[in-house]
């Protein structure tokens, strides 16, 4: 199995049975391999619908989707499903099953070695920052809800699919522990560069997570396909400017860290609080919370760089 | 009360024949509920699993809880005549209901997103059923089993009635034994009731899996 593969959504229609309305419609885009691809939307635009046609929960009605250049259409469901890693909201653990059986689950049905599937396990479990000997004999119901979605992650990754399929997967999870385990999924896609759709409602996980955005409407509508920042600074229309949020401004400024800025020089003797590696959002925040013209800027080893102003941000955003 | 300690020293005095008709009704109650099983549980598992039949199942459980034991062995008495297989028969009509909702309720129940996760990952609905479906259920199932045995046990003392022997031929046979005999053989048959529930109730326990254990206790 290869790391990756892409994903080709080629004119990828849902009707249900019985609704008029298809809950998707005509959806055609690429996600290219080892990118993540975040399908943003309020509820009922189908977001949902469009990732399980992926991994055939859900069937087409027309049109096709394509992984690595291969109709899915062409293949057979549970070949498919166990070639795609699927991590759920809640993480949908099996509570009788410690979690080293549980991260094992495919691998098994896939028919590995004992030996093989128990060094996998090992593997995953560091990868995914829980460490072996505490955990893999522990039940679901001993772990907290961060940790829970960690394993929810390795269970994905088992057999090594090459790609991922996240619906919501940290929606339940308080906005710190949230914040936490996007930062641990971005440092882990980091190594494996598994091509990932991730579903989301959440406009500020999107342009966290996402390489790319997919912005839907009801009736699964495609309004715009952008990297985040051409999402915040350019919105296609008005109904994704709303989505975006009148702070769309603001929250651009996240998509850049003050490394990135060519800093003034550094004056005065001031400690520097802030870091190169902190956001133009924080710098700002900083600057207006202290009612500094200037604050100084280090690197991560502390050692003062420069410096930057309102005026740079502004020049920069 | 006399006869009531009576009913103690009929024990002792005719233990061999209380041993013997025993014996007699429980192979009639365990072959009565293991063809309840054989029936009752694939269905009930199948149709649970489907997530189907819910109106199937409450039907025959309310139509089987509607017919007193007694009416059937008297109409099957027309159908099947006296003896063994029209005792059963009418245990068997008894057990089916109990075995069937439980088993379609416990595998019913499972958390949807647990099996769309199997789903999702892979698992062919058989591995669903057997993975995920069944360990989970296997408590809620047993307690239809429970039920059931109980039931049987209890209600095997009618069997005498068609000539099925058990414990029944003594109750019902005041005239040979006495009443101390019958008051000896009912407390005989309350006695393997309660056997029955409590090691169903201890088999119920050590089959519910670990995890959901550890999920109740945190």
């Amino acid at each position: 199995m290869q790391s990756a593969a892409d994903i080709v959504f080629d004119a990828a229609t849902k009707t249900y049975a019985g609704s008029a309305e298809p809950a998707v419609d005509a959806l055609s885009l690429t996600v290219p391999a080892g990118e993540i691809c975040v399908l943003l939307g309020a509820s009922g635009c189908g977001k949902t619908t469009a990732l399980t046609l992926v991994n055939r929960l859900t069937e087409l009605t027309s049109g096709d989707i394509r992984i690595d250049g291969r109709s899915i259409r062409d293949q057979d469901v549970i070949e498919l499903r166990r070639s795609i890693g699927y991590v759920i909201q809640q993480a949908g653990l099996f509570p009788h099953m410690t979690i080293e059986e549980n991260i094992a689950t495919v691998p098994q049905v896939l028919g590995w070695k004992r030996s093989r599937t128990a060094d996998r396990v090992r593997e995953l479990l560091e990868l995914v920052g829980l460490p072996h000997k505490e955990y893999a004999d522990r039940y679901p119901a001993q772990l907290s809800g961060g940790q829970r979605q960690r394993v929810g992650i390795a269970r994905a990754l088992a057999a090594d699919p090459p790609i991922m399929l996240m619906d919501e997967p940290f929606g339940a999870l308080d906005p710190v522990t949230r914040e936490h385990m996007q930062d641990e999924f971005l440092r882990l896609h980091e190594q494996v560069r598994k091509t990932t759709l991730f579903v989301s409602h959440d406009i500020d996980e999107a342009v966290r997570m996402g390489d790319r955005v997919a912005i839907l409407a009801q009736g699964g509508r495609l309004l715009q396909y952008d990297s985040p920042e051409r999402i915040l600074r350019a919105p296609a229309d008005d109904y994704v400017a709303r989505f975006v949020g009148t702070d769309r401004g603001l929250k651009a400024l996240t998509l850049r860290s003050l490394g990135e800025l060519k800093l003034d020089p550094a004056t005065g003797d001031d400690e520097a609080s802030l870091r190169t590696g902190d956001t133009l959002r924080t710098a700002l925040s900083a600057l207006l919370a202290g009612g500094a013209e200037r604050l100084p800027v280090a690197d991560e080893s502390g050692k003062t760089v420069g410096s930057v102003t309102v005026d740079l941000i502004r020049e920069a955003a | 009360m006399h006869t009531f300690f009576a009913s103690f020293s009929f024990m002792t005095d005719h233990f061999g024949l209380l041993a013997d008709r025993t014996v007699d009704h429980l192979k009639l109650s365990a072959a009565a509920v293991a063809v309840a099983l054989v029936l009752a549980l694939p269905l009930g598992v199948w149709l649970g699993h489907r997530g189907k039949g819910s109106f199937l199942t409450v039907s025959i459980s309310n139509i089987g809880r509607a017919l007193p034991s007694l009416a059937l062995i008297a109409i099957f008495l027309g159908l099947l005549g006296i003896g063994f297989v029209n005792v059963l028969t009418a245990l068997v009509v008894m057990a089916v209901p109990p075995v069937l909702t439980h088993a379609y309720l416990s595998v019913e129940q499972v958390d949807p997103d647990l099996v769309r996760a199997g789903r999702g990952m892979g698992l062919t609905e058989w591995q669903i059923l057997t993975r995920i479906e069944l360990p989970l259920a296997l408590p809620v199932l047993f307690t239809g089993i429970r039920i059931a045995a109980v039931y049987v046990i209890s209600s095997a003392t009618l069997a005498a009635v068609a000539g099925g022997g058990g414990l029944g031929d003594i109750i019902l046979n005041q005239v040979s034994y006495g009443l101390s005999g019958v008051i000896a053989a009912a407390l005989w048959v309350a006695f393997l009731a309660l056997a029955a529930d409590a090691l169903f109730g201890a088999l119920r326990k050590r089959l519910t899996p670990r995890g959901v254990l550890a999920g109740r206790s945190a």
